[in-house]
């Protein structure tokens, strides 16, 4: 019992010690810490450069989505509407982000490309509707983005697995 | 002296809402000084410094819906957080926090009741008080509650035994159970916290076990009891527990001051005794961050440890304590 007695008053000075110490709480709201650049979070429908959008409405990645929160709904390109470089687009495009997992199934399953996962976490809303994006949402720049830290710090040359074996 | 009814109820209703602020404040406090040993910051958003998460807490706990489980026994249910916050307070009321006054020619005591047994009648509160945790867990009809609560009556019966032996010194030296006259005592002769060292020790020990925190916080033991016996409540009825364990922790910091560090007293200079609330709640916010500090450096106990430690140490111990300075008092 009495070699109890020093190490419990040893444990008053390890916590002492930490008050003098500044904390290393991050102030989230006012500090946003960068977020590692392949950080899986608010989805992003892409376009190519003549402006024609890349999805061609194929439903893959509704497929390759393990929550089921993708719908999409195709149509014909036709030529006084032409949509997407590719016979079809999707006419209807949502992604209900209160079900989705952010696993990225969706990138790996598209064939063109077109929908990317991006850094943006900052998504909660007041009403579940609200979270269902629509097409048009996500073809445009994110409203809210956070900082994203640089690429180079991580993405290196040779991947590590080649460098080292 | 004689003191007017109209002036003792200005006074108790004054002094128990200082004590209700004082939990409030208590509460923040721990957080702040936990959230500081952690190297976190605490509670730093509602007010300067936090300090107005109580009152957010409060209007939160207010506003959130009460409910009860369905297989709960209303009554007892409902009624145990009420007589644990009720004797916690009435606990209060006979410590004194100064030497009284005459303003404007009425006579102002420094307590809010001056009862010749007041030391006893602070224990038999307490003990009413231990009903509530029991009866409440025992009444929602869970198996974390009434673990809980069984737990509470092992650990609350077993560590009353040496805290109530571990103040028999004091009342032996002090020749009183009036702690208005244990105060007077210590100032003719000297702070009791020197020749009841051992007391102190065993009461401040012993104290913590009451008030079931950490390291002995077994009754709650959130990492295998959920909550212990207030699992099942919610929303001022969980806070009515919560305010009873805050002031039951004030209430006991406050008559080891009382016993041990002179009340109200301030050292050396009399002339500054006017003061005498500053000084007893200097004294007290000390002892209530030390018991902060405590809880942030020892981790809790296992059950058997605790139960070896309450009767195989504490209690020889303070029996062993109150006998010399019985033996003492009586040839010295």
């Amino acid at each position: 019992m009495a070699d109890l007695v020093p190490p419990t008053f040893k444990g008053f000075g390890v916590t002492l010690k930490q008050v003098f110490k500044k904390p290393i709480t991050q102030q989230y709201p006012e500090y946003k810490r960068p977020v590692y650049p392949r950080f899986r979070g608010r989805h992003r429908l892409w376009r190519h450069e003549n402006g024609l959008e890349k999805c061609v409405g194929c439903s893959l990645c509704a497929a390759a989505c393990p929550a089921d929160c993708i719908r999409v709904v195709a149509a014909e390109n036709t030529p006084e509407n032409r949509v997407s470089a590719g016979e079809r687009y999707a006419r209807i495009y949502e992604i209900n982000m209160s079900r989705c997992i952010f696993c990225g199934y969706c990138e790996l399953a598209c064939p063109f490309d077109a929908i990317t996962l991006g850094n943006d976490f900052e998504i909660s809303e007041y009403n579940r509707d609200d979270l269902i994006y629509t097409k048009d949402m996500l073809l445009a720049e994110p409203v809210k983005q956070v900082p994203v830290a640089d690429r180079d710090l991580y993405d290196t040359p040779i991947p590590y697995y080649q460098s080292h074996s | 002296m004689h003191e007017a009814w109209w002036i003792s109820l200005i006074k108790a209703g004054l002094v128990i809402n200082l004590v209700m602020g004082a939990f409030a404040y208590t509460t923040w406090l721990e957080r702040k000084v936990l959230g500081r040993m952690q190297l976190r910051y605490g509670p730093n958003r509602a007010g300067p410094f936090g300090l107005l998460q109580p009152i957010a807490d409060l209007i939160k706990l207010v506003r959130k819906e009460a409910f009860f489980p369905d297989s709960s026994h209303e009554l007892p249910y409902i009624v145990a957080p009420v007589v644990s916050c009720f004797t916690a307070l009435a606990a209060f009321a006979v410590i004194p926090w100064g030497a009284g006054w005459t303003i404007d020619g009425h006579y102002v005591r420094g307590a809010v009741a001056n009862v010749p047994i007041s030391l006893i009648l602070i224990f038999a509160l307490g003990s009413i008080g231990i009903y509530g945790f029991i009866v409440g867990g025992w009444a929602s009809d869970s198996k974390y509650s009434i673990l809980g609560s069984m737990r509470t009556c092992a650990q609350l019966v077993s560590y009353e035994v040496s805290l109530a032996l571990s103040v028999l010194g004091v009342v032996l030296m002090g020749q009183s159970l009036n702690l208005v006259d244990i105060v007077d005592k210590q100032q003719a002769t000297l702070w009791f916290f020197l020749p009841q060292f051992v007391g102190l020790c065993v009461f401040l020990l012993g104290g913590i076990a009451e008030t079931s925190r950490p390291p002995f916080d077994l009754p709650e033991a959130d990492t295998e009891l959920v909550a212990g016996y207030h699992t099942e409540y919610s929303g001022m009825r969980w806070g009515l527990f919560q305010t009873a364990e805050y002031i039951n922790l004030i209430v006991l910091s406050g008559l080891a001051v009382t016993l041990f560090f002179d009340g109200w007293h301030f050292p050396w200079v009399h002339s500054l005794d006017v003061l005498g609330p500053l000084w007893f709640v200097l004294k007290l916010a000390i002892l209530v961050t030390a018991f902060i500090w405590l809880r942030a450096s020892q981790p809790r106990l296992r059950y058997d440890q605790l139960m070896r430690f309450g009767w195989k140490v504490l209690l020889p111990v303070a029996t062993l304590n109150a006998l010399a300075t019985a033996l003492l008092v009586v040839w010295v």
